[in-house]
């Protein structure tokens, strides 16, 4: 059985949990300054990270891409933009324990020698901004940020820049477009950030519970983090539990559990209900049924039964839930948000809600079912970012698994489903 | 209209602080924004001057970011911005009840706001925190865990001017303007207010701790997360 391992969960439940006081003297920062950058890097390779943002690319790896003695200034961006439908473990994390991000973002920035640094977090999380605020500002009290940090003779300078409101912006290079105070839109690659990223310099685009996963790594060392997790999707991550289940949240756990797991120890589905379908990582990638219960939640299982681990945001349906409904809410939310840069993620988009509405309502008919599947098929791989690929995740799935209860919706005119009987408290 | 001679001075020494947070001066447009709306309660042509003076662009280049981004209000909001999320998870949990009768019951629809001034509605993307769902956010605060009841209640007492706090958040409610402040990188001091985390965030730890279950000792040293 896998239990779980809380590590950057850990000191969530101490009432100063935000505070160097309930957090800790920054040793693994520490320790790190007085090492080779390089020796760091190779500590994180061979720790097996790989990235919490969704894409899961080896964090030591993409360290290693940043060219050294170019004379060029390096930075690092963390991307705090979590937005992902279903995605919610940072937000928590930056809550409660921002003090691991900061840590993480001294240890990274050094490795990769940056000496600036911004956490550009989304603007609609207020308090979740305070705290970052906060902690980066008793950071530089301490001396932990700003000129020659624990006597060493490296400077660093880290911003915290609030979003203001665009999904797209968690696109790594549209998130760069921002920061430059540009609207966000993402830039064709390559070049990648790495040798051409924020004002064109070599650039560190990752994810917040990445790099705060790194002191942890640099603490306790390369094979403590290995030995959690599996061959190839190494260490531990946060799996976020929501919907139809008895006490979701979230659960810090070596990567491999599986959602029958999971379950288990979140109380299962509600009282009295069955699962129908969930997501293994956020709306952009395709869903699952409860045929998948035991598929192990590492990169390489969830991606051998056709969907992405992504950020491990388990978004969990009960049958009282219409997935067509679903599915047009996430649709409208790709439209809402494709920059419109790309045409067939702004126009492909645009059409499918069209579509999706109808048969929603029963009025549509069986070739819609083939006009759908047919423009995500034009969408998919024909822009330039991952947007407009989730998009058809939640088409191409939502068609394969549930194509009858498409059909049910013309056939009787309307939709099966009470929404009254899948809210919190409708089933009571 | 332009801004009076002390508004403009005292924003413009804020302006200057933002922009020598960045290497680069345009990087400091969005910070800027937020600022502008702290000051007008939306981006105003004034502020869209302001900035474009400060960083030295073009109105056209600062309005085309301007309307890039959903938190930049093009009209005056409202005090209070009150969100109801509907995306697919929450919509489901009872988040589409809610705007549905929040919206009835206040009187206006989305991105609309009430005479009075007090609330602007706006239907609400994920806002990460699908865990407590359905969920509201009023000026950018958490209110989890929401019903049609207390939906209403919550817009009641802020119309009534009532104190209001967040579910995870400050014990006081922020206006509108007030919370651009902090956005724009300006802390108000209430960081350390409200739960390091709450309900849903804490299920796996609590677990955890009942069961004796934790990561695997490094055999060295613990460090401070270990507690």
């Amino acid at each position: 059985m896998t239990t779980l391992t809380p590590v950057l969960t850990g000191n969530w439940d101490l009432p100063d949990s935000f505070t160097l006081g309930g957090y800790g003297e920054y040793e693994a920062a520490k320790r790190a300054l007085g090492m080779d950058p390089d020796a760091i890097i190779q500590i994180v390779k061979d720790s097996g990270l790989r990235g919490r943002g969704g894409a899961g690319f080896p964090t030591g790896m993409k360290w290693g891409f940043i060219p050294q003695n170019d004379g060029k200034a390096h930075y690092l961006v963390v991307n705090a933009d979590e937005s992902e439908p279903g995605t919610c473990k940072d937000i928590p994390l930056m809550m409660a324990n921002p003090h691991s991000l900061v840590e993480g973002v001294i240890i990274t920035s050094y490795a990769i020698r940056a000496n600036y640094a911004f956490i550009y977090v989304r603007g609609e999380v207020l308090h979740v901004i305070r705290r970052v605020q906060a902690a980066v500002r008793e950071a530089y009290e301490k001396g932990y940020l700003g000129a020659n940090i624990f006597g060493s003779g490296y400077d660093l300078e880290l911003v915290v820049h609030s979003g203001a409101g665009a999904y797209i912006c968690g696109e790594e290079t549209a998130l760069l477009d921002s920061l430059e105070g540009y609207r966000g839109q993402p830039r064709l690659k390559p070049p990648f950030p790495a040798v051409a990223g924020l004002y064109a310099s070599p650039t560190v685009v990752n994810n917040v519970e990445s790099v705060a996963s790194v002191p942890s790594i640099v603490a306790n060392g390369a094979d403590w983090f290995a030995g959690m997790g599996t061959e190839k999707s190494k260490g531990f991550g946060i799996f976020s539990l929501s919907g139809h289940v008895t006490r979701p949240g979230q659960y810090e756990a070596p990567l491999g559990i599986t959602l029958r797991e999971l379950l288990d120890m979140a109380g299962g589905i509600r009282e009295g209900h069955e699962l129908k379908f969930w997501t293994p990582g956020g709306s952009s990638t395709p869903i699952f049924t409860a045929e998948h219960l035991d598929v192990p939640l590492d990169f390489e299982s969830v991606g051998a039964k056709g969907s992405m681990l992504g950020t491990r945001a388990l978004q969990i349906f009960d049958e009282t839930t219409c997935v067509v409904r679903a599915v047009l809410r996430w649709t409208e939310f790709y439209a809402h948000e494709s920059c419109g840069k790309c045409t067939p993620c702004r126009e492909g988009t645009y059409w499918l809600k069209q579509v999706l509405k109808r048969l929603e309502k029963g009025q549509g008919t069986e070739d819609d079912l083939a006009t759908i599947t047919d423009i995500a098929d034009n969408i998919l791989g024909r822009s330039f970012c991952a947007l407009g690929d989730g998009a058809t995740s939640p088409i191409h799935s939502s068609v394969k698994y549930f194509r009858d209860e498409y059909l049910k919706h013309f056939e009787i005119g309307g939709c099966p489903f009470d929404r009254a009987a899948s809210t919190v408290w409708g089933s009571k | 209209m332009t801004y009076a001679p002390e508004v403009r001075a005292r924003l413009e020494t804020d302006a200057k602080e933002i922009i020598g947070r960045y290497p680069r001066p345009r990087s400091a447009l969005l910070p800027l924004l937020h600022l502008v709306q702290s000051e007008d309660g939306y981006v105003s042509d004034d502020g869209q001057e302001f900035c474009a003076e400060m960083l030295g662009l073009s109105k056209a280049e600062v309005v085309g970011v301007a309307t890039f981004y959903t938190m930049y209000k093009r009209k005056p909001a409202g005090e209070y911005n009150v969100g109801v999320c509907i995306n697919a998870l929450c919509a489901v949990m009872g988040g589409d009840q809610i705007w549905e009768e929040l919206s009835e019951h206040v009187g206006v629809g989305h991105d609309e706001t009430t005479s009075d001034g007090k609330i602007t509605l706006e239907r609400l993307e994920c806002n990460a925190a699908c865990d407590f769902a359905p969920v509201m956010m009023v000026n950018w605060e958490f209110f989890d865990n929401q019903t049609p009841d207390s939906a209403r209640q919550l817009v009641d007492d802020l119309r009534e001017g009532k104190e209001v706090a967040p579910t995870r958040g400050p014990s006081r409610l922020c206006t509108f303007r007030e919370a651009s402040r902090v956005l724009a990188g300006f802390p108000d001091g209430l960081a350390g207010e409200g739960p390091s985390a709450a309900g849903p965030s804490l299920e796996g730890l609590r677990l955890a701790k009942a069961n004796g279950w934790e990561a695997p000792k490094p055999g060295a040293q613990e460090r401070g997360s270990e507690k």
